[in-house]
């Protein structure tokens, strides 16, 4: 052992400093200028801050995209007519009577079916045959055709009574069922009594009400009757072209509507248009690469002041220390030793930058998320990085302040 | 092991030559043995080259030419990293301008000197406080330098000096900047400490210091002569 060597040579042994006397020396040197240390965090502040202020909001309002992109949205498919809905020609329904059994049977397919505005231009509705126009209050009420299939695509609430099914619609009856909204138009508010609602003067019995739907919110204004009774009574529909309604298991919503157009119309798929629910990844990437770059172009530049201002508060405190420098040199400090207890200072302040920026970053995303009543969502790994940029900037800004304090000749200091 | 006679300080030929347009001998090769527990105090004018001597003697600074054996190491070949252990471990240091650090109590600028040779906190505390009971500063454990007198400043540093327990103490003018009553009580502290065993080289050019010491060298213009034994 070369330490037996020295002793026998009665050499002592070299200087050392402790790991946390040399970090006690930092924060003494740090608290001996607070107003200046604290000033010269600003910049670290402001780096960290922005930083994690900026990753915070990117992520909050990605979530928030997530919300609004329920797992509903997520396996909505709509498949439209694409016949051009033009008055002057004969109108036309590009969907096969089975429609809903074609696209049912597909594999991934909960529950689908066609549905349309009724082409009747001013229509009265009310719950007694009674001339036209005579029942203001139920002027906004709409109506609709709707196979049973696409009332249960729909995810309803059955508020009172049953929906029409396929019974109803193989003979094509005379009944409707109705949105929530409408049967408060009409004031009808129980199907025990079985009322009727009239479409110009027709009759149709109500089965049932519906308080609300997941999907195509529109039907809770609506008054709906099977698609097979309204082709009978009203033709196709001819202002706004029919539409099925498809949800989708969970992944499958892309494949559907890739297959549901051939399964329609095996001879002209062309005629159908699917729309699959947006990919939620090329939402989430637009919003990541939009204004938060920019941002955080700006955090990196409020970073690189940062460590100048450290930087050039630490070679400061060299300057005005070398007569402290000197005096440790004399007390056994090695130039290792000054050098690690300036890079410890700096590091230390940057540390303290940093762990203030991320404090300030998290203050600024609750409050912008409160205020916008989002969920703040902050990556727990932000928390933790933002801190130890603050670190690296803080020992990269003293790496030179540092180098110069080990160089301080302890005579030189000592003459002061 | 040295020998117990060994001396503390051996000199042969040491010398200092600064470099320059003009070399400036302000060393010229000197022969000193200082033994253990001696008192000796270095007198000369201004520029005499004193100061050069005890650097040369803390190892703060490098010889020209010589050699200098310190508790018998051959000192003046070592690297810097095991002259900065000699220094921390061997020698204190009491400075003119005692160098203290002002924002730190007497305690912990007595502590400071410990940090490098990687004592533990409690006994650093322990020998500090002991240190600074020797130089009678128990009282003021706790002062910081901005309040304290000239006298007490210059007795914390020499309790710092003396808290590693070394070898050597060396002092540069230790009461240039004291009043005289003051430089009487700093005085006969270093009397006590060289009753109680301590080698001490001083400088000085006050000859009522000098009076003190148990053995006085001249330095003339980077001579050191006549030698002088007082009787201490
Ligand atoms: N670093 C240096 N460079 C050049 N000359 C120096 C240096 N240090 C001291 N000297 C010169 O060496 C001589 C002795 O100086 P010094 O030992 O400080 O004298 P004293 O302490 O007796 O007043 C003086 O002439 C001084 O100018
Ligand atoms: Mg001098």
């Amino acid at each position: 052992m070369t330490r037996t060597k020295d002793e026998d040579r009665g050499l002592p042994p070299f200087s050392r400093l402790r790991l946390r006397d040399g970090l006690g020396e930092a924060i003494a040197g740090l608290v001996q200028r607070p107003g200046r240390s604290v000033l010269t965090m600003l910049g670290t502040v402001l780096g960290v801050g922005a930083f994690v202020a900026v990753l915070g909001l990117t992520s909050s309002a990605t979530q928030q995209i997530g919300n609004a992109f329920t797992a509903l949205t997520a396996t909505t498919v709509t498949v439209q007519d694409r016949t051009p809905t033009d008055p002057s020609t004969t109108p036309v329904l590009s969907f096969p009577p089975d429609a809903d059994e074609r696209v049912q049977r597909l594999n991934g397919v909960a529950a689908a079916g066609v549905w349309w505005q009724l082409p009747l231009r001013s229509p009265s509705v009310g719950t007694r045959p009674a001339p036209p126009g005579e029942s203001a209050r139920a002027r906004s009420v709409r109506l609709f055709a709707a196979s049973p299939g696409a009332l249960q695509a729909a995810r309803p609430v059955v508020a009172a009574g049953t929906l029409y099914n396929q019974f109803h619609r193989g003979r094509a009856e005379q009944v409707c069922v109705l949105g929530a909204g409408a049967a408060r138009l009409l004031g009808i508010s129980r199907v025990d009594n079985q009322p009727v609602v009239f479409i110009n003067s027709t009759p149709y019995s109500v089965v049932g009400i519906v308080s609300d739907v997941e999907r195509l919110p529109d039907l809770l204004l609506g008054v709906m009757i099977p698609e097979s009774t309204a082709l009978r009574a009203y033709g196709p529909p001819r202002d706004s072209p029919a539409r099925m309604l498809i949800g989708t298991d969970v992944g499958a919503a892309r494949l559907i509507a890739h297959q549901a157009p051939l399964a329609l119309r095996p001879d002209r798929p062309e005629l159908l248009t699917a729309v699959p629910p947006p990919d939620p990844h090329g939402l989430r990437d637009e919003i990541d690469t939009s204004l938060s770059g920019l941002f955080l172009v700006l955090a990196g530049i409020c970073l690189v002041i940062g460590a100048v201002g450290i930087a050039n508060t630490t070679l400061v405190a060299v300057l005005e220390r070398r007569g402290e420098i000197g005096l440790r040199r004399a007390l056994g400090a090695g130039p290792r030793h000054i050098a690690a207890q300036f890079l410890t200072e700096s590091t230390v302040l940057g540390t303290l930058g940093g762990l203030a920026g991320t404090a300030i970053g998290i203050g600024v995303v609750a409050v912008v998320a409160l205020a916008q009543e989002w969920t703040a969502v902050i990556n727990p790994y932000t928390v933790v990085v933002a801190p130890a940029v603050g670190s690296l900037t803080g020992l990269l800004a003293g790496l030179y302040p540092a180098l110069r304090a080990a160089r301080v000749e302890p005579l030189e200091a000592l003459r002061t | 092991m040295s020998a117990p006679e060994a001396p503390v300080i051996r000199l042969r030929g040491l010398s200092r030559t600064f470099p320059g347009t003009v070399e400036v001998h302000a060393l010229r090769p000197v022969e000193l043995d200082v033994r253990e527990g001696e008192f000796l105090a270095v007198v000369g004018p201004s520029g005499s080259g004193k100061s050069t001597l005890l650097n040369l003697l803390g190892l703060l600074d490098r010889p020209t030419a010589g050699t200098y054996e310190l508790g018998g190491i051959d000192v003046a070949g070592l690297g810097e990293r095991r002259r900065t252990a000699v220094r921390g471990h061997l020698i204190g240091f009491v400075f003119q301008s005692f160098q203290l650090l002002p924002y730190r109590t007497a305690t912990e600028n007595v502590e400071l000197a410990q940090l490098y040779v990687a004592r533990d906190a409690r006994s650093r505390r322990l020998r500090a406080v002991e240190a600074l009971r020797r130089v009678g500063l128990e009282h003021r454990l706790d002062a910081l330098p901005p309040t304290m007198s000239g006298g007490e400043r210059q007795r914390v540093a020499i309790a710092r000096a003396l808290v590693n327990r070394p070898r050597l103490l060396l002092c540069d003018e230790p009461t240039g900047n004291l009043d005289s009553r003051t430089s009487e009580i700093i005085m006969e502290l270093f009397e006590e400490l060289h009753r109680s065993g301590q080698t001490i080289v001083i400088i000085t050019h006050d000859p009522a210091v000098a009076a003190r010491a148990g053995r006085t060298l001249v330095m003339r213009d980077g001579e050191l002569g006549s030698t002088a034994e007082t009787p201490a």
